[in-house]
């Protein structure tokens, strides 16, 4: 997919999305050694959006699992359509049993989900599992198999293996720890807070109005903030978010005043805002 | 380069000595990886093999010193140094306040070379990154170099100039890092990476002893709480859900109902909701221990919404209960130890812990607080300065509450050593050694009633 590094942080520039050489890195890697990629880091640094960004270059579709508390393999693998199944038992009153139970599990009644759908499909795929961290433990059982092989059987139907194997993208806000054993399967990849130059680029290309002063000052505020142990730091979102605020207050410079002000964009907390104007030495909230 | 497998096979050697688990798959991917990016980049190469030997965040603090000693910088010292200290204040000055991290790396190395080396004659037995940075001084030169980039106009707009000092401080800390690698690489030369490799490189911070840690070791400790306080509620979670089985699986239940021609044939079960445990901490905040109590407190703090009800006493020789501090103490966690010690009561006529006193204060005064579904926690060394250790007030405790542990944050081969009550004490709770945070995580997980 890859020539190399240099091709992928070029190619993922044109798609709107800076990569850190750790980013493109591990992408590289990803693609030439066939591995599964762990994304873990804090809330939006771009976990999601690389992955996004990684079928776009590649000219995959994009096949995404969001997990969640309770996400289980009839969410995640398929699902016989029960609904369906039954109308076509109460169609078929006067069949045989053994000639109703071979039609209502084939193909027709068949939902694939997205672990399903990305296995069978023979145009490149970009599959990402999304917020691994929030599917219970036993879900995680269920992935390992699937990127093992590769592979997923349904009992009624056979078994269906990857003609061509997805590029699995997993991300994780470290919410919980993952086994031991999904992480040995993949190749790690933490994404955190960006380096102040290549927040400036992000910022020049989402927010370009902005001009090169403001940029800097807004990047070098967020970065002291990171610094100060809050509950959440601001992230490259709530950056991009602060910038475009300022762009559209009309700011011209970064003053007291306006940071006072817009500080609730940056900062969800209401501690951390006092904790921040404290250390900012910003006149009372 | 030569002998690259040696290096990798070093390389992951030294990971396992500190505790980074690696199995052969991920050094045979770690040898691809090498492979497929070749040594063009240090730094792609240095990625790319963390990607492959890693499995998490908290790693890559032992990765990166341990990944410089085997995939060097260069060899040797820098081709001109110089000793003359002031000369390289200057360009070191000039360095920060540009924020030229390639120049900055240089000076490193000529800052090793020329003030680092000890031994008979310079750098005869070895180079040490202190000597260096005590005869440098980095951090004498903030006001210096704030004014150089106020000089240069580079203070930034009125309101980001106030930043400029923590900026410049972060800038110094980053050199002072620098310093460090570069000395552990010199020395490597001479000694040989691989014991450099395990004795040089910090361990993280999880898996240093608390009662060693230095400020710096427990400032950082503090900071893994919160993530670690996550991680252990996940695995509460897990153990309650296991522990309230009787939900069904609505899927599977339809599916086999289809072989029963559509008719449910086994009935829904409700998931009953549990009553939330109740905590008890008593912890021994003096100051031996203090690093180890603090810890736990905050840890126990941020899995409050886990339990019913948490509450927690601090003692010396007298005890007090700081469950309000406690829950304050979230805003501000590097200042909770000297709060507690500032606002509760701890201390009678004398400074030094007495467990058999405090034991006897709360057993007496607090009582109350433990019911049959209060688990208690003991936190402490169990040195009771050859005071008497109140075992009556501990059986009294254990047979009020649900469960009484104790966790001893010494080695379990000095408990009973010198004036150390704790094998008394282990006859009557279930004493725990929990002498480091990654020891901590697994007995709280294991142990917090769910
Ligand atoms: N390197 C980058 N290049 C371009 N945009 C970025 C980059 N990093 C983050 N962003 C921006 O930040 C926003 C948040 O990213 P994203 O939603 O992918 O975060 P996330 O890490 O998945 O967060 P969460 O854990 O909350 O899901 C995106 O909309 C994107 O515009
Ligand atoms: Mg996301």
């Amino acid at each position: 997919m890859f020539t190399s590094v240099d091709d992928v942080s070029a190619r993922l520039a044109e798609t709107g999305y800076l990569a850190s050489p750790a980013v493109a890195t591990t992408v590289f890697l990803a693609d030439r050694l066939g591995k599964p990629l762990l994304v873990e880091g804090p809330a939006g640094v771009g976990k999601t959006e690389l992955a996004k960004a990684v079928a776009q270059v590649a000219g995959a579709r994009l096949v995404r699992l969001q997990c969640y508390e309770g996400v289980d393999e009839s969410r995640a693998l398929y699902e016989w359509n029960h609904a369906k199944q039954l109308l076509r038992i109460s169609a078929g009153r006067d069949e045989s049993w053994d000639a109703t139970r071979t039609d209502i599990f084939s193909e027709e009644f068949l939902l694939p989900r997205p672990l399903l759908t990305a296995i069978r499909g023979d145009e490149p795929t970009v599959l990402l599992i999304d917020e691994t961290d929030k599917a219970d433990v036993e879900m995680e059982g269920l992935l390992l198999e699937v990127l093992s092989d590769f592979q997923i059987t349904v009992p009624e139907l056979g078994t269906v293996t990857a003609t061509r194997r997805p590029f699995v993208v997993l991300t994780s806000n470290a919410g919980r720890e993952l086994s031991e054993a999904l992480r040995r399967r993949c190749l790690f990849l933490h994404i955190g807070f960006p380096e102040e130059e290549l927040e400036r680029r992000i910022v020049r290309l989402k927010v370009p109005g902005l001009g090169e002063a403001l940029t800097e000052s807004v990047v070098r505020v967020v970065g002291a903030l990171r610094a100060m142990d809050l509950r959440k730091a601001p992230s490259v979102a709530e950056t991009v978010d602060w910038a475009r605020t300022l762009l559209a207050l009309g700011a011209g410079t970064l003053d007291e005043a306006v940071v006072r002000e817009s500080l609730g964009v940056i900062l969800k907390h209401q501690d951390d805002i006092q904790k921040a104007a404290a250390k900012l030495d910003l006149d009372a909230l | 380069m030569t002998g690259v497998a040696e290096r990798i096979t070093g390389l992951v050697g030294a990971l396992r000595a500190h505790g980074v688990r690696i199995g052969t798959g991920e050094s045979v991917d770690a040898a691809r990886a090498v492979e497929a990016l070749g040594f063009a980049d240090r730094e792609l190469l240095r990625e790319g093999l963390a990607a492959t030997l890693l499995h998490g965040a908290a790693q890559r603090a032992v990765f990166d010193p341990v990944f410089d000693l085997y995939f060097p910088r260069g060899v040797g010292g820098p081709a001109e140094g110089t000793a003359d200290r002031e000369a390289l204040r200057d360009r070191l000055a000039r360095a920060l306040a540009a924020d030229d991290r390639a120049l900055m790396a240089r000076l490193a190395a000529e800052a090793v070379d020329g003030l680092g080396g000890y031994g008979s004659s310079p750098g005869s037995d070895g180079w040490s990154a202190y000597q260096t940075l005590e005869r440098l001084r980095p951090q004498t030169l903030l006001a210096r170099v704030r004014a150089d980039v106020r000089g240069r106009g580079g203070g930034g707009a009125a309101f980001a100039d106030r930043l400029l000092d923590d900026e410049i401080r972060r800038r110094i800390e980053e050199f002072r890092r620098l310093v460090g690698a570069e000395a552990r690489r010199r020395v490597a030369e001479r000694r040989g990476r691989d014991e450099i490799a395990r004795r040089g490189v910090r361990p993280t911070a999880d898996r240093v002893d608390f009662l060693s840690a230095d400020r710096d070791q427990l400032a950082e400790l503090r900071r893994t709480v919160w993530p670690l306080a996550r991680k252990l509620a996940t695995r509460l979670a897990a153990r309650r859900r296991r522990a309230a089985r009787g939900t069904i699986d609505l899927r599977r239940t339809l599916r086999s109902s289809l072989s029963t021609g559509g008719v449910p044939m086994r009935p829904v079960l409700r998931r009953r909701r549990p009553v939330r445990p109740e905590l008890v901490l008593l912890c021994d905040v003096s100051g031996s221990v203090s690093g180890f109590s603090d810890f736990t407190m905050l840890l126990v703090q941020a899995l409050h919404d886990q339990f019913g009800k948490v509450r927690v006493f601090a003692f010396v020789n007298r005890l007090d209960e700081v469950t309000g501090l406690i829950d304050h103490g979230r805003a501000d966690p590097d200042g909770l130890g000297a709060r507690i010690r500032a606002e509760a009561t701890l201390t009678g006529w004398h400074g030094s812990s007495d467990y058999g006193m405090a034991l006897g204060e709360f057993a007496e005064r607090y009582g109350d607080a433990v019911g049959p579904r209060t688990t208690v926690f003991v936190l402490g060394d169990a040195r009771t300065n050859m005071n008497d250790p109140n075992l009556p007030a501990v059986r009294d405790i254990a047979r009020r509450a649900r469960r009484l542990y104790w966790l001893n944050p010494e080695p379990r081969a000095r408990w009973g050593t010198g004036d150390s009550a704790a094998p008394a004490y282990a006859e009557l709770a279930e004493m725990h050694e929990c002498r480091t945070a990654r020891q901590l995580g697994a007995l709280v997980s294991r142990l917090l009633p769910v």
